[in-house]
């Protein structure tokens, strides 16, 4: 018998995350009179999420594998950089900047995936070393200055919104996908005569989704638009989601993770996914480098120190198991957006810096020890 | 005159939507053995768990009498102290420690915090000598015995904490033949020394070798109970059961056909040592045959078999033929895509996948079938996975449930599963019945006999005499790494005397 259980890209223990999410949204509203459900602090909110998230995304899929990065903080450090190298100082034409800036991202990510695949050094160990000589390159290259400004398309890419009617029609073209999808996998089922949701609740879920994508492109709207930035996570967001759930590359992921000897009886060529890993996690890092000097404007020798411990708290937060084949590339956006919203709700009600530190170490652990919790008691009830 | 040592009454324990003891009384009389057999699942390990503390009192209902007193265990703790010991299935020693310090593990003799060397090491001295371990010296290190000394060593470290009481779960799964007839002898030596044993075992040929009394449970519940010279095998398999298997063996009404594989002079040495572990080994199969191989332990067998199969490690020599053409087989994925697939004999280190479900599970070795464009189409998946299920007869809640959930036998069939969801021309299993219970053993065989009269040729490696002799059509005999024997077993009747004298390295 087939559970029927809904589809929204999402497991279950995300739909715990997005539950916690909405109670920490809930009490900051509370506590700031208001002021943190307004659309401008939302538009602040998400926008300030994009960095760790787009780093989670990579993260997280080298976290399923069993593996860790260490090194992402610096290599977005260094990839914004290089990116601010070649505008400011080259005065490169800026699309070429960002492709060539994309594919040393993914070369640093082979070099990190080399020495683990295939000389077979823990992944601790080389991201360790590599944290370490990416913040030395940069430095380097950079002499140890700040390189500004950046010129206008950065500007955009970083920090510009799109107009309302482009917002509406983005609206409108999810959800026109999202309904035909849902129709597509519907009409699949049936054809193999498969046990599907019963029609109504087709409907309402339907109309939910819909309704949230509506509340979304209304409250930015309300403020200035979408944030650009924003756009560009979600269509990452959407392709590494699809990549770990509905192709084979993912399913290998979720495989060597869960059990490295049988997936490698099994013929998965573990080698080569490990490699490709790394090498997506490079791109992501390369992505969320250009995307934070864009933001701030410039690049700076400090970018990015200590992003990779923001990512992996965010997968961790987000359901993933650190020791490999649990987790999901939604559960770890939801974890950055949860460590967005406690900055974001600490800073206005101006708590100071080392509390909000303080607490979001705590959240971080009572957030393991409640999966930890929660799965134990799931075992003794199950036996 | 009965003198009862240990009583349980009337255990009942609940699980949410289960009752995995029901009403279960059973009664161990001091310095005896006492067998405890069932299938899998017939709450061997749970009745275990409540006697020696790890459910505590109260979770489950029922009475526990040690010596005619009435005792109530909050812990683990609490049964030790009360002499009760439990040795399990998977060993809790520490390979980096000396045997001396995995003895006292947590009862350490100390002065002030510091420990007595020399003391632990005479005490250890004196044990290793009661458990015939001469040659072991208190200071080797665990990861330098065998798997058979190891568990005699958990033996030492129960008998320290002045245990009366020991519990066996499954002591001989992993030893060989000579380790097992050690450990026989010992046991005997401590029931004379006064110490009971609750012995459990699914191998009933030693259970009756040892055991002084057989409690049988079934389902949960103690469906009988004799001393030993009043039963006989078949009395006992029927209680476990619940029925008659008077056939264990299917006989396949097919003959073998023309060789599909040849492996010419294989050789695989071993990169740490140097030592050839499978030395010229020459060997064919034939369409729907079985092809037993069976070996001691050492005997190269699982090493032999892993390689054809491309699994590291080692340096291999020697040639592979399929269906006469030669091929370079590297790695389990070129096995895999030219139609040689493994069960592997450890299924949870190389065959599951924990953190995966049923279908992901069975569909993991060969996802390239069900590719659409980019994606998995999962409703071909979902369709190919249900069909092997309800072919093999995988009991499973759903395909979404978690293939641990399962139990050992339906866990092998998805192993097995897994490397039939594809044309597949050759299945390696190794060891295909270890560790799971009488009724899906005689599963497996059926699927065994079923599989080859359809063409798939089988080539079973086991350390189990009674398998190998029924179930083979051809059965080749390894001895440190060498073949020492072929017998042709097609009217199945090879005797185990003339297997034993080849695998021990005797002339035939």
């Amino acid at each position: 018998m087939n559970k029927s259980k809904l589809n929204l890209n999402l497991d279950v223990k995300t739909y715990m995350m997005i539950i916690a999410l909405i109670a920490i949204w809930l009490i900051f509203t509370v506590i700031t009179g208001g002021t943190f459900l307004t659309p401008r602090n939302f538009s602040n909110l998400f926008r300030q999420s994009v960095f760790t998230s787009v780093l989670a995304i990579g993260m997280v899929m080298v976290i399923l594998m069993g593996h860790i990065d260490l090194s992402v903080g610096s290599l977005a450090g260094l990839t914004g950089g290089i990116v601010a190298i070649f505008d400011v100082w080259m005065g490169m034409n800026p699309w070429l900047a960002i492709l060539i800036t994309l594919a040393i991202g993914v070369l640093i990510g082979l070099w990190n995936g080399w020495w683990v695949a295939y000389m077979k050094v823990p992944s601790f160990i080389v991201t360790l070393g590599g944290l370490l000589i990416f913040r030395g390159i940069l430095i380097g290259i950079t002499k140890g200055t700040t390189i500004g400004p950046m010129s206008n398309v950065y500007r955009y890419l970083g920090k510009e919104y799109l107009p309302n009617s482009v917002g509406i029609l983005l609206g409108v073209i999810s959800i026109a996908y999202f309904l035909y999808t849902q129709y597509r996998t519907r009409k699949d089922k049936l054809k193999y005569n498969f046990e599907v949701l019963p029609f109504k609740l087709e409907i309402i879920k339907s109309i939910v989704i819909i309704v949230l994508i509506g509340v979304f492109i209304t409250v930015m709207n309300s403020y200035q638009g979408v944030p650009v930035p924003l756009i560009g996570l979600m269509i990452l967001f959407f392709i590494f989601s699809f990549v770990t759930r509905k192709t084979v590359f993912g399913r290998h992921i979720y495989a060597i993770g869960g059990n490295n000897e049988a997936a490698q009886m099994s013929g998965i060529n573990i080698s080569r996914t490990t490699l490709l890993v790394f090498m997506f996690n490079g791109l992501m890092a390369a992505i969320a480098g250009i995307m934070l000097t864009s933001r701030l404007n410039a690049a700076s020798v400090a970018a990015g120190t200590s992003a990779e411990l923001d990512a992996i708290a965010a997968c961790v937060i987000g359901g993933t198991s650190l020791m490999g084949g649990i987790g999901s590339v939604g559960g770890a956006v939801v974890g950055a957006v949860v460590m967005a919203s406690l900055d974001n709700g600490m800073s206005l009600l101006n708590v100071p810096m080392f509390w909000q530190s303080i607490v979001k170490g705590l959240v971080l652990i009572v957030a393991v020890w409640f999966d930890v919790y929660s799965k134990k008691r799931g075992k003794t009830a199950g036996a | 005159m009965e003198d009862i040592i240990l009583e349980a009454r009337n255990i009942t324990k609940d699980f949410p939507g289960v009752r995995a003891l029901d009403q279960v009384s059973i009664k161990v009389r001091k310095s005896q053995i006492h067998a405890l057999c069932g299938e899998n699942g017939a709450g061997k390990s749970t009745l275990i768990k409540v006697l020696s503390g790890v459910y505590p009192h109260r979770t489950y209902e029922g009475e526990i009498f040690l010596n005619g007193q009435k005792r109530e265990f909050n812990s683990i703790v609490d049964a030790e102290k009360e002499g009760i010991a439990v040795i399990h299935q998977e060993l809790t020693l520490f390979n980096e420690l000396s045997v001396a310090e995995n003895i006292f593990m947590g009862h350490e003799i100390e002065k002030n915090g510091i420990i007595d060397w020399n003391a632990m090491y005479a005490e250890s001295y004196k044990w290793l000598e009661k458990l015939k371990l001469n040659d072991v010296k208190p200071t080797t290190k665990i990861k330098n015995l065998g798997v058979g000394k190891q568990q005699l060593i958990e033996i030492a470290k129960a008998l320290i904490k002045e245990s009366n009481i020991l519990i066996l779960d499954e002591p001989t799964a992993s030893l060989s033949d000579s380790e097992v007839e050690l450990l026989m002898e010992i046991l005997r030596d401590l029931r004379n020394d006064g110490v009971t044993c609750i012995y459990i075992s699914h191998k009933l040929e030693e259970v009756f070798r040892i055991a002084d009394y057989i409690t049988v449970l079934r389902d949960g519940k103690s469906v009988g109970g004799d001393k030993t010279e009043n039963l006989t095998e078949r009395d006992v398999v029927r209680m476990m059961v619940g029925r008659e298997i008077t056939q264990m063996f299917p006989q396949k009404e097919t003959e073998p056909g023309e060789i599909i594989l040849e492996v010419r002079n294989f050789s695989l040495t071993d990169p740490d040592t140097e030592k050839k572990i499978v030395d010229d080994v020459s060997l064919n199969l034939k369409k729907g045959e079985i092809l037993g191989i069976f070996g001691l332990v050492g005997a190269g067998r699982t090493e032999l078999v892993n390689s054809i199969f491309g699994a590291p490690p080692g340096e291999k020599e020697g040639e592979v033929y399929l269906k006469g053409e030669k091929v370079e087989i590297n790695s389990p994925q070129d096995a895999l895509a030219k139609g040689i697939a493994l069960v592997s004999e450890d299924r949870k280190r190389y065959g599951l996948i924990g953190t995966m479900n049923v279908k992901e599970n069975t569909s993991i070795a060969f996802l390239e079938e069900f590719k659409k464009f980019l994606t998995v189409d999962e409703n071909r998946e979902v369709i190919s996975v249900r069909q092997l299920v309800d072919e093999l007869n995988i009991k499973t809640a759903s395909l979404e449930t978690k293939v641990f959930n399962l139990s050992g036998g339906n866990q092998q069939k998805v192993v097995v599963a897994k490397n039939l969801i594809t044309e597949t021309d050759v299945l390696i299993m190794d060891e295909p019945t270890r560790g799971i219970d009488v009724g899906a053993k005689h599963e497996i065989y059926n699927l065994m006999k079923d599989l080859a009269e359809k063409g798939l040729s089988i080539i079973m490696v086991s350390s189990e005499l009674p398998e190998i002799l029924g179930m083979s059509d051809r059965i080749l005999v390894l001895h440190e790494g060498r073949i020492s024997g072929e017998f042709d077993n097609r009217k199945k009747d090879v005797t185990q005397e003339e297997i034993m004298i080849c695998a021990t390295g005797g002339e035939s």
